[in-house]
């Protein structure tokens, strides 16, 4: 590991003025970068994949809007700096947004959600095993221009949906599909001011800039998540599929939220995990599913429209299948569930 | 209990210990005080130690460390307690799992500089007076729960924390929230019974 100089601020109006460069926007790794507990941050440093000078550590800031779970009748919001733990475990959570709760608890170990932050997780890099190892010359993520070595190495893990001829790395995460179903808004704080902006935008496609993970700009913080309150979200839930029974990121998940009008849908969202370059959206899946009756043939409908424009690389094709099964095994689940 | 303060450490003052952490870039133990950690110096010198205070095992220490010492080599190398291991130093595997502030986490991905100011319980601080062993370093060793004993220290901490949460409500669920902590020796189905065995102990303890 590079050696890097490390503070602590204790206000978040600090941050913004002290360190304006700080990004976490770069898969290259910024000279600035944020710390929440490093799990993924501190590991890619020991990697030599990120290469900071200087670390701001935001677990410091002592601001009740950062650390607190509120839950109104018209929204949830979450603190960036709340522990996975915490918000997997939250009653209100649970009961009114399970879909969130379970996303948290699918993922990782109870050590890591002890300590991740809900800002670091969102932002989490790719698991990407060449973009892990630095042995590997061609990754145009970690070092733009140079190729991309899964596209003819082992691409088991890789995406199926919104890859690019430049990079097919996968997005690891499992809350980000809750919080993208969900229609969340992301608010921040940064050298220029305070924004909140939909949730869908945080995220960028690979397109030929894969070096660029995230849209947010230099000095900028995420400070929380905001979550509309709707009828669909008691009636949700999160379905993660892996290689292991636990511990193990997805291979294929589906995150989902139903309302239903008698037996018709009435409204629905979903979003896909495990096969997609950046937390996915599957609007033509929700399209598809609008004032039908939920049954086999008509979630097998949505999951095609869901995998219909799915490119797979060589060893990934399985993701497609394994993806619609996951998708309707999900939606099926959900229709069942009390309301 | 756990983790008695050793009161035995004298009275030798603070900036005397600021002198000798300084020289030594080596854990000093002080006089375990209640008192808030010292507020870090702001450095631009990324070679320049970082100081910063942990409890350890109910020792207040003061250290002087590279800024990229990670906690589990920090109390390794530094504190040269050895109860928590490295495996993977990925986060992947649990062996340096360690109770900070009462919560088990990864000492690995944890930096020290990070953790000033918190309680750190390790292995070697899980023992109550006298030396008598927490129920679960007893249920472990009644069960057989290990071979090596490479993840054990690391097993045993996660268990207690599992069973402090309310996540040992019945096999599955210990299966489930014990899962950060792998056993190349495969001793799970002894580690479940010993968490079954210990879980009572532990609440009757605490009631
Ligand atoms: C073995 C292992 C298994 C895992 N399994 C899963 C899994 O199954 N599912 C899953 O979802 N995750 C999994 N993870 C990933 C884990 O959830 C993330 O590492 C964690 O959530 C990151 O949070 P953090 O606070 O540690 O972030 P950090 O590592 O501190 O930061 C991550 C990134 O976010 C930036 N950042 C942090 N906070 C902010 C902020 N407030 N504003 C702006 N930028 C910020 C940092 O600069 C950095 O670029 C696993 C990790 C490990 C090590
Ligand atoms: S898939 Fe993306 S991250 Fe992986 S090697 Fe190719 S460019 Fe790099
Ligand atoms: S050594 Fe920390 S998880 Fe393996
Ligand atoms: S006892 Fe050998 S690794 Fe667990």
């Amino acid at each position: 590991m590079r050696p890097f100089t490390y503070a602590r601020p204790a206000a978040l109006d600090a941050v913004a003025r002290e360190f304006p460069a700080a990004s976490a926007g770069t898969a290259t790794g910024a000279p600035v970068q944020f710390l929440g507990a490093g799990t993924n941050l501190l590991d890619l440093m020991k990697l030599d994949v990120m290469r900071p000078s200087s670390l701001v550590d935001l677990t410091g800031i002592d601001a009740a809007p950062l650390r607190r779970i509120e839950a109104t009748p018209s929204e949830l919001r979450l603190g960036a700096l709340v522990r996975m733990a915490e918000a997997a475990e939250d009653p209100v959570i649970l009961r009114d947004y399970p879909v969130l709760a379970q996303a948290l608890q699918l993922a990782a170990s109870q050590q890591l959600r002890n300590m991740a932050t809900l800002g670091g997780n969102v932002l989490q890099r790719t698991r990407c095993l060449y973009y892990r190892d630095t042995a590997w010359a061609n990754c145009n993520k970690r070092n733009p221009g140079s190729g991309c070595a899964a596209r003819e190495g082992v691409d088991r893990q890789h995406a199926v949906l919104g890859a690019s001829e430049h990079c097919i790395a996968t997005y690891p995460g499992d809350f980000a599909q809750a919080l993208i179903a969900l229609d969340a808004q992301v608010e921040t704080q940064g050298p220029k001011g305070r924004r909140r902006f939909p949730f869908a935008e945080l995220h960028k496609l690979p397109g030929d800039t894969p070096h660029l993970d995230h849209s947010l700009a230099a000095g900028e913080a995420i400070t929380g998540f905001t979550v509309p309150a709707g009828p669909w979200t008691r009636r949700s839930l999160y379905l993660k599929i892996r290689d292991r029974a636990s511990y193990e990121f997805a291979l294929a998940s589906a995150a989902v939220a139903l309302q239903l009008e008698g037996t018709q849908v009435r409204a629905v969202r979903i979003a896909l995990g495990g096969v997609a370059t950046v937390p996915w959206r599957a609007r033509e899946a929700e399209a598809a599913l609008i004032g039908v009756v939920l049954d086999e043939t008509t979630a097998a409908a949505a999951a095609d429209a869901a995998f219909a424009k799915a490119r797979p690389n060589r060893q990934n094709a399985f993701k497609v299948p394994l993806g619609k099964q996951t998708l309707v095994r999900a939606l099926l689940t959900v229709a069942a569930k009390e309301g | 209990m756990r983790g008695q303060p050793d009161s035995s450490s004298g009275s030798v003052g603070r900036r005397q210990f600021l002198g000798r952490a300084m020289t030594g870039a080596a854990a000093t133990t002080l006089t375990p005080v209640a008192r808030a950690a010292p507020a870090p110096a702001p450095k631009t010198d990324a070679r320049a130690p970082g100081m910063f205070e942990l409890n350890i095992n109910g020792h207040a220490q003061l250290f002087a460390l590279d800024t990229r010492t990670t906690l589990l080599d920090a109390l390794r190398d530094h504190v040269v307690i050895t109860g928590a291991k490295k495996g993977c130093d990925q986060g992947q595997c649990g062996a340096c799992t360690v109770l900070v502030d009462g919560k088990r986490i990864l000492s690995c991905l944890t930096l020290a500089i990070a953790a000033q100011g918190k309680s750190v319980t390790t292995i070697e601080g899980l023992a109550g007076a006298e030396d008598a062993l927490h129920p679960m370093q007893q249920a472990f060793l009644d069960q057989d729960a290990f071979q090596c004993g490479y993840c054990t220290p690391g097993q045993i901490l996660s268990a207690v924390a599992c069973v402090e949460e309310g996540h040992a409500k019945d096999d599955a669920s210990i299966r489930e929230y014990m899962s950060g902590n792998l056993c190349r020796c495969a001793a799970y189905p002894n580690i479940v019974a010993a968490v079954n065995q210990a879980k009572p102990q532990m609440q009757i303890k605490k009631a």
